[in-house]
C-alpha cells in the first residue's frame, strides 16, 4: 500500500504530527476502524485508545486521548486532548496508576460519585499498558 | 537646598536598587510572556477546527439534543472571573474586576442572582466580601495545561444540568497586544451557535456522522468548553504577563527619570558647598590681611 493519506494529529499543545501515511487505525467511540486513501467523508467521535498508522509498511503505536477525526477524500485529521507515543509510555508508572485505581475501586460501590471516574482512570492505564506492551 | 549631600546620596542609591528589581521583572514578564504567546500559538488550529466543526453541527441541531443546549428563563447566572494571581499588572486586574462588579450588579437589577467562580487570587481576593464565590482556583496560573481547563468545566456542567445555574459567562482579558488588553464577557452555557467565536463553516462536503449527528454534538459540547476556558486561561496569562511588561518598563524609566533629577540635586548641593566653603577661605584670608 503506497503511502498517500495525509495524517494531521493536534492537540490543545500543539501540531502533534503531520505526515503522509499508509493507512490509520483509530478507536472510534462505536469501535475500532481503518482509514485508506479515498475514504467517504466521515466525522467521528474518538475515545481514549490506541490510534496507530503505516508508514512504508511499519506501524507506529500511539495512546491518544478524547476528540474526534475528521476524514475527507485525502486527509484524516484528529483533534485530540492528548497524544502519547508508544515508546515514551512509562509501564512502571501506568502500571502503578492501574494498581492504585484497582485498590481504589476494590472498596468503592458502584453508585459511589468517585466510582465513574476511577473506573475510568483505570481503563485508561489498561489501555497504556496494552499499547506499551505493542512496541 | 533642603536636603544634605548624603540623603540625596542615599535617596538616589535607593531608587537605582528600585530600578534594578524593575528592570529585573520587565525582563522575566517578557521571557514568560514570549512562552504565553507560543502556547497560543500552538493551541490556535486546534481551537479554529473545534470550533468550525462546532458551527457546522450545532447550527442544524435541535435544542433538545444535549442538555447543555437547554435555554431556560434566566433566574441564576454565574460568572468565571479570570484574573492573576500577582499583582504589578497595570489596570489588568481592576478592569476584570469592574467589568464583574459592573455586570452583578446589572443583574441583579433584573432580579437575577448572580454566584462567581474566582480564576486567580486577585478577583477572588477583591469579591471575597462582596461576591458569592463558589468556586476558586488560585496560584494555578503560574504553569497550566488543558486539564485546569478540564478541572473548571468539569466542576461547571454538572451544577448547570442540575439547574444550580442558568446560565454561565466568562469574563477575561482579551489579549490584543502587549499593551492592549480588553476585557471580554461571553456567555459559556446554554451553549448557542450564534455565540462568539462560532465561525461558519464553508465546506460544503456532506459528512457521514458515527455516532449520530447528535450524539456526536453532545459529545463536542464539552470539548467547546473546554477549549473556551483555556483559550480564556491563556489570553488571561499572556495578558498578565504583556501588562506587567509595560508596567514595569514604565517604572524603569521612571526610575530612571527620578535617579536623574537626584544626580542633579546632588551635584547642586555640592556646588554649594564647595562655594560656601571657598567663601568661607575667602572671607578668612581677607580678614586676616586686613589685620595686618
Amino acid at each position: 500500500m503506497a503511502d498517500e493519506l495525509i495524517l494531521e494529529i493536534v492537540t490543545p499543545e500543539k501540531l502533534a504530527f503531520s505526515d503522509i501515511v499508509g493507512e490509520v487505525t483509530l478507536s472510534g467511540s462505536e469501535g475500532e476502524f481503518g482509514v485508506l486513501i479515498g475514504h467517504a467523508p466521515l466525522l467521528s467521535s474518538v475515545k481514549f485508545g490506541e490510534l496507530n498508522y503505516t508508514k512504508d509498511n511499519k506501524k507506529t503505536y500511539y495512546v491518544a486521548g478524547e476528540g474526534y477525526v475528521e476524514i475527507t477524500n485525502l486527509k484524516a485529521t484528529v483533534l485530540v486532548e492528548s497524544i502519547e507515543k508508544a515508546e515514551s509510555i512509562l509501564k512502571e508508572e501506568a502500571q502503578k496508576a492501574k494498581e492504585s485505581a484497582e485498590t481504589e475501586l476494590a472498596g468503592m460501590n458502584k453508585d459511589d460519585a468517585d466510582y465513574e471516574r476511577v473506573k475510568n482512570t483505570l481503563d485508561r492505564a489498561n489501555e497504556r499498558l496494552k499499547v506499551a506492551e505493542k512496541v | 537646598m533642603g536636603a544634605s549631600l548624603k540623603e540625596i546620596k542615599r535617596q538616589s542609591v535607593a531608587v537605582d536598587k528600585t530600578r534594578q528589581i524593575t528592570r529585573a521583572m520587565n525582563m522575566v514578564a517578557a521571557s514568560k510572556l514570549k512562552s504565553a504567546q507560543l502556547k497560543m500559538e500552538n493551541f490556535r488550529p486546534y481551537a479554529d477546527k473545534l470550533m468550525g466543526v462546532f458551527g457546522s453541527l450545532a447550527g442544524r441541531a435541535e435544542s433538545t439534543t444535549s442538555p447543555l443546549l437547554a435555554v431556560r428563563e434566566p433566574r441564576r447566572v454565574r460568572v468565571i472571573m479570570m484574573t492573576s494571581d500577582r499583582g504589578l499588572c497595570a489596570g489588568f486586574n481592576t478592569n476584570i474586576i469592574k467589568e464583574v462588579g459592573n455586570f452583578t450588579k446589572e443583574k441583579n437589577e433584573e432580579g437575577l442572582e448572580v454566584s462567581l467562580v474566582a480564576v486567580g487570587k486577585k478577583g477572588r481576593d477583591s469579591f471575597r466580601k462582596k461576591g458569592n464565590i463558589v468556586d476558586e482556583y488560585v496560584e494555578k496560573l503560574g504553569s497550566f495545561d488543558m486539564s485546569l481547563a478540564t478541572e473548571i468545566a468539569e466542576e461547571a456542567v454538572p451544577s448547570f444540568i442540575a439547574e444550580e445555574y442558568d446560565e454561565l459567562y466568562l469574563c477575561y482579558n482579551e489579549f490584543r497586544n502587549v499593551s492592549s488588553q480588553k476585557p471580554v464577557m461571553i456567555r459559556l452555557l446554554p451553549a448557542s451557535t450564534v455565540g462568539s467565536g462560532v465561525a461558519e463553516s464553508e465546506s460544503t462536503i456532506e459528512y457521514i456522522y458515527e455516532p449520530s449527528e447528535e450524539q456526536l454534538l453532545a459529545h463536542i459540547i464539552p470539548m467547546y468548553l473546554r477549549v473556551l476556558i483555556y483559550r480564556g486561561l491563556l489570553e488571561t496569562s499572556a495578558g498578565e504577563h504583556g501588562s506587567r511588561m509595560v508596567a514595569m518598563d514604565n517604572a524603569t524609566s521612571n526610575c530612571e527619570e527620578m535617579i536623574q533629577s537626584l544626580t542633579q540635586q546632588f551635584n547642586r548641593a555640592r556646588q554649594a558647598a564647595i562655594t560656601a566653603e571657598l567663601m568661607d577661605i575667602v572671607g578668612g584670608t581677607e580678614a586676616l590681611s586686613a589685620k595686618k
